[in-house]
């Protein structure tokens, strides 16, 4: 990944820099969809270097922040049963429940393991087929691909003892969601470049036409970031509400037509319920049909599991970027990485947790 | 878990649970090592470590070695000399005769390398399932040459901040070889004895203020201890944090940040910025800090806390971990 280097670049970087002071002319608002590219901007300390005016929201795009709590509690409930093993990918093991993680599970004797790919839960459940093994199937467009890949080899090889758990979202649906919000303060969107490379870019058009907003298609690293930025100021002051793809190196726009296809047969759109937003229509994956018997809510009977988030959380409105992380009462308080009342706080790649490690300096100086 | 991942939470245990338990029969400075005086003002460095890696062999050492070598650099860290060294097994029932001889021949040779002897051990077997294969203790004790004052408080503003080479390394390593995990290259481990390297920097003459072995939570939890016990505040400049090519790869492929990923043949070292130039100098001498720099320094703002400053020219805070670092989903 040597070619990275070059997206780093702080010449380069000082150049767009000063190309965005230099078409700003007023102050705006916009989105970066994905918790990867809120992690970038704020490790790097890119939104320092953005004009005073230029303010950046934090989106829904983090994965591990917006799965429901309800989803949460029902992996808890499956993986503390005998005879499961409960295969996860990392960050999802410290997302409190109404009560507990998965890492109190664990502690408690349940077999949970971290694996890096659902494949590797396919090979867990082969070779313990005395075992029932489930895999947490959560986040965007991005994962979803290798998840359904997983459930279609499960299918075609015979392996019965393997199910999915899945709790996957779609970003159109949220885009139009935060849209449609009385409050909403997004003028533009960068839209998240992983997912595009998987779904293309078509689905983006009727969105920048219906509410009048430029949708830049961008990238995580530093620069990818600030070209995006770029471009959608200079779609801003002039006007313009375009789809442009700022990350060509990985973004075509007919998408990834295999991973499409695949995506079809295994599963079907349904209503979502957004950790801190809300139910959004047409906003979700479910296995289809054709995979039912693979659906670990359904083998488990844990469907009906239905709990309440904390009063204090203000995740919500941090996913919605109607405040800033630190504007809500209980960051840094009740509410830390450690005691995370929210999802926002527990992922690497929530907001929260970005401004709680990166930017407790600033916020001490500010008070 | 967290509890014994090096950062938060280990801090944590170590401040709300033993301490107040120990009452006034703890005397700790919390550094690598307690430094204790017996007879007529001779000072010994006495330390304990306790290793649990898992997978028991990786590329470039083994569960054997670095439990010599960790309890060796934890000496060093104090400027000591290491001398004697006990070595403690709990194996789980079943466990490979063939596997626990190459963990001692391993133990044999880093403790000849190390020019220290292991001169006690105690063995204990359990139950098959009641543990994880082996697990290995070891204590060791050395002798602190006169004149040589290392701690954790002693880091003052302007004190320049030196790091012995590549970080990350032992951590991707041994990430490399559990399951599911193929960076598409081997990286080895870096363990290594580092007391040599500690008597090269004291040879220069210089005071060197502090040394630490980042180890678990890797130098963010190593500069963030120091700061605290210090009262000073660190600041890096992260361009010139020396970080593998692999290591990046790796972190950026999992989410993980290369400060907080674990060394085993590392050093930090905190010394006066006149003495800077002379340290680096002897430390780029020895075979060991081939590849040592300086990455930042001491100062009076934001005490105990590190912050770096990024590539573009922000800044951000460098945090303990909190327990274990989990590999992100996407």
């Amino acid at each position: 990944m040597k070619y990275l280097d070059e997206f780093s670049d702080p010449g380069l970087a000082r150049r767009l820099v000063d190309e965005i002071h230099a078409a700003t002319t007023r102050p705006w608002a916009m989105m970066e969809v994905c918790g990867g590219q809120t992690h970038s901007i704020i490790r790097h300390g890119i939104d320092q270097l953005l004009p005073d005016g230029v303010e950046m929201i934090h989106g829904p795009g983090c994965p591990v922040c917006v799965t429901p709590l309800e989803i949460i509690d029902r992996a808890l409930a499956i993986a503390a049963r005998p005879g499961v093993v409960f295969c996860s990918f990392g960050d999802m093991l410290r997302v409190p429940g109404s009560g507990q993680d998965l890492f109190s599970v664990k502690s408690a004797g349940g077999d949970v393991r971290v694996v890096y790919s659902p494949l590797d839960a396919l090979k867990i459940a082969r070779d313990n087929p005395d075992k029932e093994v489930v895999f947490f199937g959560i986040g965007f467009e991005t994962t979803a691909p290798a998840n359904a890949m997983t459930v279609h080899q499960a299918r075609r090889l015979g392996v019965r003892n393997f199910s999915l758990l899945v709790s996957h979202v779609l970003v159109p649906p949220a885009i139009a969601a935060i849209m449609e919000s009385p409050t909403c303060r997004v003028q533009a969107f960068l839209a998240a470049g992983h997912v595009c490379s998987v779904m293309g870019t078509s689905q983006y058009p009727p969105l920048a036409e219906k509410y009048q907003v430029p949708v830049v298609v961008t990238g995580f690293e530093p620069l990818d970031i600030l070209e995006g930025v770029r471009r959608t100021i200079l779609q801003l002051e002039q006007g313009r509400h375009e789809v442009e793809n700022a990350y060509p190196r990985a973004v075509r726009d007919e998408g990834n037509l295999p991973a499409m296809e695949m995506l079809r047969d295994v599963f079907e759109v349904t209503d979502r319920t957004w950790r801190g937003i809300g139910m959004i229509p047409d906003s979700g994956w479910r296995l289809s049909g054709r995979y039912a018997e693979f659906d670990a809510e359904r083998r488990f009977d844990v469907a009906g599991i239905r709990t309440a988030e904390s009063s204090l959380c203000r995740s919500g409105d941090v996913l919605q970027g109607l405040i800033k992380p630190h504007e809500c009462a209980a960051f840094g308080k009740e509410c830390t990485p450690r005691n995370p009342l929210g999802a926002t706080m527990v992922s690497s790649e929530g907001a929260c947790a970005a401004y709680f490690t990166y930017r407790r300096l600033e916020l001490v100086d500010a008070k | 878990m967290g509890h014994g991942g090096g950062g938060a939470m280990s801090a944590e245990l170590v401040e709300h649970l033993f301490l107040p338990a120990y009452g006034s029969a703890a005397a700790a400075e919390l550094g690598d090592s307690a430094v204790v005086t017996v007879g007529e003002g001779t000072r010994l460095a006495f330390s304990t470590d306790s290793f649990v890696v898992k997978p028991m062999f990786f590329p470039g050492g083994s569960i054997g070695d670095l439990a010599v070598n960790g309890t060796v650099n934890d000496l060093a860290m104090s400027g000591a000399t290491p001398l004697f060294m006990s070595s403690a097994f709990i194996l789980q029932e079943g466990t490979a005769l063939t596997d626990l001889g190459r963990i001692a021949q391993d133990m044999g040779a880093a403790a000849r390398a190390a020019g220290v002897r292991l001169v006690t051990g105690d063995t204990k077997v359990v139950d098959s399932g009641s543990g994880d294969g082996v697990y290995v203790n070891t204590s060791g004790i050395g002798v602190i040459p006169a004149g040589v004052d290392i701690g954790p408080r002693r880091a003052a503003p302007g004190d320049a901040v030196l790091i012995s080479g590549d970080i990350g390394v032992h951590g991707v390593a041994v990430m490399s070889c559990r399951d599911g995990l193929d960076f598409g290259t081997t990286v080895e481990s870096d363990t290594a004895a580092l007391h040599g390297l500690v008597a090269a920097m004291l040879a220069t003459g210089a005071d060197v203020h502090v040394l630490r072995d980042p180890t678990r939570g890797g130098v963010a939890a190593s500069l963030n201890e120091i700061a605290t016990a210090s009262a000073v505040g660190v600041e890096l400049i992260e361009r010139d944090l020396p970080v593998p090519d692999t290591v990046r790869d790796a972190c950026s492929l999992l989410g993980l940040d290369p400060l907080q990923v674990a060394n085993e043949g590392k050093l930090l070292a905190i010394v006066p910025a006149d003495c800077a130039d002379r340290v680096l100098a002897a430390l780029t001498a020895h075979p060991l800090g081939r590849r040592a720099r300086r990455i930042g320094t001491c100062v009076t703002g934001h005490p105990g806390m590190v912050v770096a400053r990024t590539g573009l020219g922000g800044t951000r805070v460098v945090g303990l971990p909190v327990g274990e670092q989990l590999p992100r989903i996407c």
